[in-house]
């Protein structure tokens, strides 16, 4: 064996560099495109709908002009709800991918495993029983996400996590505070279908900008905490034995990374709801595009922006009633969750 | 070029929960060497190689790099001098198995800092060194056991670090697989000089292999030293409760082990 060279073979070490230069390009590439594909659809969203805008008109009310018509369409109604589509996406696709990739399972979710489901009940308990503001509805949201991970994570624990103990655990608190959230909204005095969607599947109607700018202050702060556990984040996919090994102070990591995804969760949960699957649908639709050895978290998080934003304007145009987002979402991650279990199951595995 | 590092274990008392399995141990790692950790099944072998690479705290004692305790040095600078490979590390789903062997530079980034040529030069020289660099686009998932072990070897190689630990390197491995991961290691020793402990089931590899044996039994150390002082029948009974015959090995001259059971036995013991 040639291990006696201490100076490889050039070959060797241009092939390395090239393969992996390769693949840099083509997560460049991606990203730029699913950064463009956002952009387009924003616009769209802004100029299409009862009434169809300009690009200059929208432009316009964009830079704070004051249009007649398309300043209250575009600017009061459309505006903020395109743009809260954009920042949960981001949200849920962040905080989706990063549980599954240190979970090591797509399953692990947190719209599977019942985080989002406690951050949607408690926004509804504060807002409907309660009648919170948004800084508090958000401050519950987190709160509770944050203590439900907490108690999944305690009730899973047994000499160690394992994912599929903590996923079936998961799925039935996840239960257990849907049905709670269905309570909550039953004993609503005004009985209100759009803010009972809201908090079942998630919704975009009625959104306002009070409602979207703490999902903006969170993914200000909370998303360069995670992209800084990047690195962290795919050594951790060895194991915790080899990671630790590789220098990376596990049981620290997996703390910053779980308060940050849940808090990104919560957020995005308190102002649209628990938006169906795209936290579950985004890490693994990132990963097919980009192949594998990359980070996912900028692809997922821009793939989960993507498909709120196409999906909420599908469901308010595209058919002849108007949906709300996670109905449309959760048509489209329905079908892949039972997919995968079958995918699952042929391999031989039992999650 | 290698730096020559002093790794010793003083007084440590290891567990898990309610159970000691390390009880006040001492030992030292000769620098430059192979050493094998051999025992009984649960004799406390992975358990030490463990708590050596701080991923499991002492209960009483200390671990000493160089003089200070490992389980107080920052994480990435101890991943710089020593390094371990577990017994079943995990391969990402689809991961290839160069990107798996960059892996290995991680202790050498920083959290931001770009992939350097000094990286792709070490993941070039671990590829090379295993003979993987043909199998560098392959998916780990894809390959056989021999293959894959030689690539998480390749994965430890590139984080470039004098001291390597190895829970069971050979298991899962047929015979020839197992003598080319232990004569990778031998190379590796003695062109760099790397200092290399590992935990082996075979007895008769960790003689024919290492310079140094380490004999654990009910977590203290039975017998230690060269393969000729520790490969004895007297420790085979008291470290595994086995009768056997010791003998030389014709073609390495080191001790080599047969074991007695009660059934085929024609010579008279």
């Amino acid at each position: 064996m040639s291990l006696l060279a201490t100076h490889p073979t050039g070959s060797t070490a241009q092939a390395v560099a090239e393969s992996r230069a390769r693949r840099r390009i083509r997560r460049r590439t991606v990203i730029t495109v699913l950064a463009l594909l956002i952009v387009a659809g924003y616009l769209v969203s802004l100029m299409v709908g009862q009434t169809n805008y300009s690009p200059a008109d929208v432009l316009r009310v964009v830079f704070g002009q004051d249009v007649p018509g398309a300043g209250f369409t575009v600017g009061r109604l459309r505006l903020p709800r395109a743009t809260l589509a954009v920042l949960a996406g981001l949200c849920f696709g962040l905080g989706g991918v990063t549980f599954q990739t240190m979970l090591r399972n797509p399953l692990a979710s947190p719209d599977i495993i019942g985080i989002s489901s406690g951050a949607s009940a408690a926004a509804a308990f504060s807002i409907i029983v309660l009648g919170y503001g948004s800084t508090a509805v958000s401050i519950v949201a987190i709160v509770s996400g944050l203590v439900v991970a907490l108690a999944i994570y305690a009730l899973a624990y047994k000499g160690g996590v394992a994912g599929t103990r903590l996923i079936l655990i998961g799925i039935g608190v996840a239960a257990m505070l849907d049905s709670m959230t269905a309570y909550v909204l039953s004993q609503a005095a005004e009985w209100d279908l759009q803010v009972a969607m809201r908090w079942l599947t998630g919704s975009l109607n009625g959104s306002s900008w009070t409602q979207t700018l703490p999902v903006f202050v969170a993914l200000l702060v909370l998303a360069p905490v995670l992209l800084g556990q990047s690195r962290n984040l795919s050594m951790s996919q060895l194991g915790d034995d080899t990671a630790s090994a590789l220098g990376v102070r596990v049981e620290r990591s997996r703390v910053i990374m779980i308060i940050a995804a849940v808090g990104l969760i919560a957020f995005a949960t308190a102002a649209a709801g628990p938006i169906a699957f795209v936290a579950f649908l985004a890490g693994p639709i990132a990963s097919r595009i980009v192949g594998p050895g990359v980070s996912l978290l900028v692809p997922a998080a821009l793939v989960g922006a993507l498909l709120v934003l196409v999906g909420d304007f599908a469901g308010q145009y595209a058919f002849g009633t108007r949906f709300p987002v996670g109905v449309v979402t959760g048509v489209l991650g329905a079908p892949y969750l039972i997919y995968l279990i079958i995918r699952t199951n042929r391999a031989g595995g039992s999650l | 070029m290698t730096v020559i590092h002093t790794l010793a274990v003083e007084n440590l008392t290891l567990g898990y929960g309610e159970r000691t399995v390390i009880e006040g141990l001492d030992l030292v790692v000769p620098a430059g060497r192979i050493t094998a950790i051999v025992g009984a099944n649960a004799c406390g072998k992975s358990t030490l190689l463990r708590s050596m690479s701080r991923l499991l705290p002492p209960r009483a004692g200390q671990v000493l790099l160089d003089g200070k305790q490992v389980h107080r040095m920052p994480a990435k600078e101890l991943a710089r001098t020593l390094g371990l490979l577990p017994q079943s590390p995990i391969a990402p789903e689809g991961i290839t198995v160069a990107d798996l062997v960059g892996r290995g530079r991680n202790p050498h980034q920083r959290m931001f800092s770009r992939w350097s040529a000094a990286d792709d030069e070490a993941v070039a020289a671990a590829l090379d060194a295993t003979s993987t660099a043909v199998l560098a686009d392959r998916a780990v998932d894809e390959l056989s056991g021999g293959q894959r072990q030689r690539v998480w070897i390749a994965m430890a190689l590139a984080q470039q670090t004098d001291l390597l630990l190895l829970d069971e390197p050979t298991t899962f491995l047929d015979v020839s697989h197992q003598i080319e991961v232990l004569d990778l290691l031998t190379d590796l020793n003695q062109a760099r000089g790397t200092t290399i402990v590992m935990v082996l089931h075979d007895l008769n590899l960790a003689a024919r292999y290492a310079d140094h044996l380490i004999a654990l039994a009910d977590g203290r150390v039975h017998a230690v030293g060269t393969p000729h002082e520790v490969l004895t029948e007297e420790t085979v009974q008291a470290v595994f409760g086995l009768s056997s015959r010791v003998l030389e090995d014709p073609t390495s001259g080191r001790p080599m082990m047969l074991p007695i059971g009660r059934h085929n036995v024609v010579a008279p013991v």
